[in-house]
Parts: C-alpha cells; structure tokens; sequence
C-alpha cells in the first residue's frame, strides 16, 4: 500500500526541476493534495489562490496562455463541480494548456462525508470536448503521471485519491495518454477498470478462476480518449463488467457502453455507486457497503456472462 | 502631451468604431450594440494609441494582452481589429454566420488578435490575473489590460480575481470598467447595485483613477498613470452613456442585446455623421 498524493506530491517536485515552465496553483489544500511538496522547493512558481476555485481555474488560463504549464490543485468535487464553468469556458473551449488536478477522488476523503466525496466527477470531466481525463490506479501510476499529463499538449483532468492504495505496477511504470493496458487474460469476461479499484479486480479475477470462469483485467488510466481499440478487442469475449469510485451513471460504464453499443453491442455490468449519496466511514468499509467489493464484481461478472 | 490632432484623430476612429458595429450587428441581425457603443473611445484609446501591438505578428511575445471580459462587446472588438489591421474589414460582414472566424463572442482559435476567449461574464479579471503573474515571474515587460463592465461586476469571480491581484502586487494589469450602467434586465443600480464602486476597488487594494469613458485625452492620460503606479493593479473606472452616439440608443436596456431595424440603422448613421 502508498499513499498516491504522497507519490504525487514527489514526482511533481521532482518533475520542477526538469521543466521550468511548470507552475503549480491550489485553492488553500496544498498540505492535502500535496502540491505543497512543489511549494517548498520552488516558492515563486507556486500561488496558492485561497478558496477560490474558480477563479484558480482561470488564473491557470491565463498562466497558461503565456506559455507556462500550470497545474491546478484542489479536491476533485470542487474542480468538477464548483469550477466547471470556469473550465468549460476558459480552459476546454479555449483550449489552453491547463492540467486540472482532482485530488481526493471518489470516497477516498471517506470520513469528511459525502460533501467531500466526488462521484460525479468523471461524468463532467468526460462531457467536455478537448479535455482528456486521465485516473491513475495506483501511485506508481500518480507519479508516472505527471510527466505524461505535463508533455501531452492541451488540457487535462487528472483524478487523484487521498488513500493509501494498493501497488499494482513496479516503480518507473510508464503511462501513455490513450492506452489502456491488459494484466491478466481470460476467455469468458472482460473486466475493465479505471482507477484505484485495479487490485480488487484482479482479487475477483483469482476468485472467478476459482470457479472456473477466466477474466481479462484491462486498466483504462485514460478515461478519455478512451482506447476503444483495446475495448472492443477484450469484448470479444461476450461479457464486459466496468469497474470504478464513481456514480455509475456518465463515468466508465456510460463510456464503455457508449461504444460497445455504437461497434459491438455486448452485455455490460457496472460496478461503482449506485445513483445515491453515500456516508462518513472508514475508507476501505465504505467501498465494500457502496457497491465496490471484490464479491461485487464477481457478481457483476456472473451477471454479465449471464446475458 | 497629447497633441489636439492626435485626439481628434481618436475620436474620428470611435465614431468610426461605432459606424461600424451598427452596420455588422444590422447585417448579422443579432448581437449587443448598447455595450458596443459605450466601449468606442475606450478601444479607440487602446488599439490606436496605447496598446504595443503588431498586426502583422498577432502573436509577438513582448506584445500588451488585451481581454475583452465583457465578450458581448465583441462587435466593437472585432471593429477595433479589423481597422488595426488584424483582418479585412470585408470580413466583418460575416459577425454570427456559419463558418465565420467571428463568433458570437470571441474565441481566441479562430479570430488572431483575440488574446481570450470570452462571453461568459466574469472571467476576464482572474484570466488577466494569469497572464500578469506570467509576465511578473518571466520578468516580461508587457502588461495586460482588460476591459469589464459594470454589471459583470457582480459577479463573485471578478472579486476573487481582485484579491488575487492585490495579492501579488500586479502592477503589471490595467483593468477599464466600463460603467454604463445598463445591464439586460435593466439599470445597474436597480438590478443589482454595485456602488461605491471607488471604495470597493481601494478596498481591494487597487489603485482606482475615474474618468469621463468617453474623454479621450483623460482614457489616454489614466492609461499613462497606470503605468507610473509600482506596487498595485490599476482599475481605471470609465463612466460611458450605454448605446453613446445614438440618441434613440442611450441608457436603453433594450438596446443591450438587439439588432437595429434599416430604418434604425439609417437614423444612427445619419447621426453619427461622416469623417
């Protein structure tokens, strides 16, 4: 286990020195999201704004239209949803270099209650044109991140998690914008994750073989452009179940099943939240009682191949 | 400092921005002319005189930025860029059509010369905000100016974008509010009253400077002063008359957002005259 936005917090330090033009903004959360790790090694290229988030997004425009590359911290429920308009207007339809990063994605800030959950947010991220939504599933993929989200050219929504999460990949994991990756593969279900739910996927793919159903497990760490060549090649199989913290309604499933139903109509099953607000807890206990445990998905799955 | 002809040249080119919004917001059918009218001597102080631009190198790094917050005003931007140079003036017939680099509001993709997309009200201030800060940590000598108005100034965002200012010292940023006190729904004092507008700004931090908005040697003068200040953004409050220049027009709330009529047209171009 590691904490992602402690990884983050590192590889985005550690990537200011490589890259002048880097500029990093938070709305009064930088000890949370950690962008104070970049705070404290370059103090002139860190503003903090105050708890003004929508007008961070926009001084980040603006940052931006002089050839800086600025990244805008703060949780991801205020990005999404109090700073949407600034980023429909000043950031995707003006198309300016601005890397948008939601920390404390899904239940991950799970005590702090649902005013702090943020379960709508890819389904906002993913409506609006020019912008890429990229969700890490582990820290090595946070840390991977901020090189790949910072060389991409153009805006980008970056889902982070406030939790220790569990380690999939190896340290110096590379990330490509627009490619999903394959790490287990069986002939009956696809099971297609975005996010921090990777671990528990691949923990319901050793007990689905148990029972002798076979899955592939992709990882989608671009939610948009979603890699629909990877989708459609896994979905051969019959039966798709999609995985991620997030309401079930416009993220992941609505993605997945946007294209399978225009290229391959398919059964799908999605895990995540139901249409409903959630509650404060232990982190890991709020993701088994809202619908995101490992018995969950096998029960997705053998809903799925069920038809 | 300013020579009489320099001025008289100025409000020659206003009258000329004015003649020419009528006739692209008469052609498109639609558009905002009121806020158009009220802006002329503004952009014609700016894009005639103060600004440092190049129209043949819209992007030329050490240029001024200019934001046009109140994107609605767009006519008179376009008006002001195409007489700069920036485009043909043939094209501003096209303002609203299908395929047109003249949008509604400005978008910064299409049209060179537009610094931002805007029109959504608001965001002009934090945007500059930006830009400033950019020019600041490069060491740049640009600065950047944006032109508000006064009904956008009821929005939280322009007030989070003005704490930030004064935070970070940007001398650098110039903002014009163009006050005309008219906004859709009806008088700004009405709908939504900003007043003391001068307290609130010094409030904020900044450094405040009033002017007749349609006074060219004052916009100029203020713009200069502007400079001269080292520790604080300027906002240079302009008191306009919505719709100026056509008397059927002025301090209309139903002119903010509405196309004139060929008779209209006619009567508005007869009153502004010839130059």
């Amino acid at each position: 286990m590691t904490e992602m936005r402690e990884a983050y917090g590192r590889a985005l330090q550690a990537y200011g020195a490589q890259e002048p033009r880097l500029v990093v903004l938070d709305a009064d959360v930088s000890a949370s999201t950690r962008s104070a790790l970049f705070r404290a090694a370059y103090p002139e290229r860190f503003f903090n704004c105050g708890i003004a988030e929508a007008a961070m997004v926009d001084v980040a425009a603006g940052l931006a239209l002089a050839g800086l590359i600025p990244f805008a911290h703060t949780f991801a429920f205020l990005l999404a949803l109090r700073a949407a308009e600034p980023v429909r207007t000043c950031v995707a339809y003006a198309r300016t270099n601005v890397k948008l990063v939601g920390a404390y994605g899904g239940l991950s800030d799970s005590r702090d209650g649902p005013t702090h959950h943020a379960i709508t947010d890819l389904a906002v991220m993913r409506a609006m044109p020019n912008l890429s939504v990229v969700v890490p599933a582990d820290a090595q993929e946070a840390a991977a991140a901020v090189a790949c989200v910072a060389r991409h050219q153009g805006p980008v929504y970056l889902r982070l998690s406030r939790a220790e999460v569990p380690d999939v990949f190896q340290p110096g994991q590379e990330l490509v914008l627009g490619k999903g990756s394959v790490l287990r593969e069986g002939r009956h279900v696809a099971i297609v994750n975005c996010g921090v739910l990777l671990s528990r996927c691949l923990q319901a793919a050793e007990r689905l073989s148990a029972r002798g159903i076979e899955a592939t497990v992709v990882n989608m760490t671009t939610l948009k452009p979603l890699d629909e060549a990877l989708l459609l090649e896994v979905a051969d199989c019959g039966a798709v179940v999609t995985v991620e913290e997030h309401s079930v309604i416009g993220g992941l499933g609505g993605a997945v099943a946007e294209c399978l139903a225009k290229s391959k109509p398919t059964p799908v099953r999605m895990v995540g939240i139901r249409d409903t607000f959630t509650e404060s807890g232990p982190y890991e206990a709020l993701l088994d009682k809202w619908g995101m445990g490992v018995a969950d998905i096998v029960a997705a799955c053998q809903a799925a191949l069920a038809g | 400092m300013y020579p009489e002809s320099l001025i008289a040249d100025l409000e020659s080119r206003a009258r000329q921005l004015r003649r020419d919004v009528l006739q692209m917001v008469h052609a498109a059918g639609s558009g905002h002319l009121g806020g158009s009218l009220s802006a002329a001597e503004i952009m014609a102080a700016l894009y005639f005189q103060h600004l440092r631009l190049d129209p043949q190198r819209p992007d030329w790094p050490e240029r001024d930025r200019f934001i046009l917050s109140k994107g609605h005003a767009a006519p008179v931007l376009y008006a002001a860029l195409a007489r700069r140079g920036f485009l043909p003036l043939d094209e501003l017939r096209t303002l609203r059509q299908i395929g047109s680099r003249l949008q509604g509001h400005p978008d910064r993709l299409k049209l060179p010369g537009v610094e931002m997309t805007s029109g959504s009200l608001g965001h002009g201030l934090p945007v500059a905000v930006g830009l400033a800060l950019a020019a600041q940590l490069q060491g740049a000598k640009w600065r950047t100016y944006l032109l508000l108005g006064d009904g956008e100034l009821q929005a939280g965002l322009i007030w989070e974008g003005a704490l930030m200012a004064a935070k970070n010292h940007l001398a650098n940023l110039t903002a014009v509010v163009d006050q005309n006190d008219v906004q859709l729904d009806g008088p700004v004092h009405e709908i939504m009253p900003i007043e003391p507008l001068e307290a609130k700004w010094r409030a904020f931090n900044w450094n405040v400077l009033m002017v007749d908005g349609h006074n060219v040697r004052r916009l100029l003068e203020s713009l200069d002063e502007a400079e001269q200040v080292h520790d604080r953004p300027t906002v240079i409050i302009a008191r306009t008359t919505k719709g100026k220049g056509c008397s059927f027009m002025e301090n209309q709330a139903r002119w903010h957002g509405r196309a004139p009529n060929d008779e209209e047209l006619a009567c508005a171009l007869e009153e502004l005259g010839d130059d």
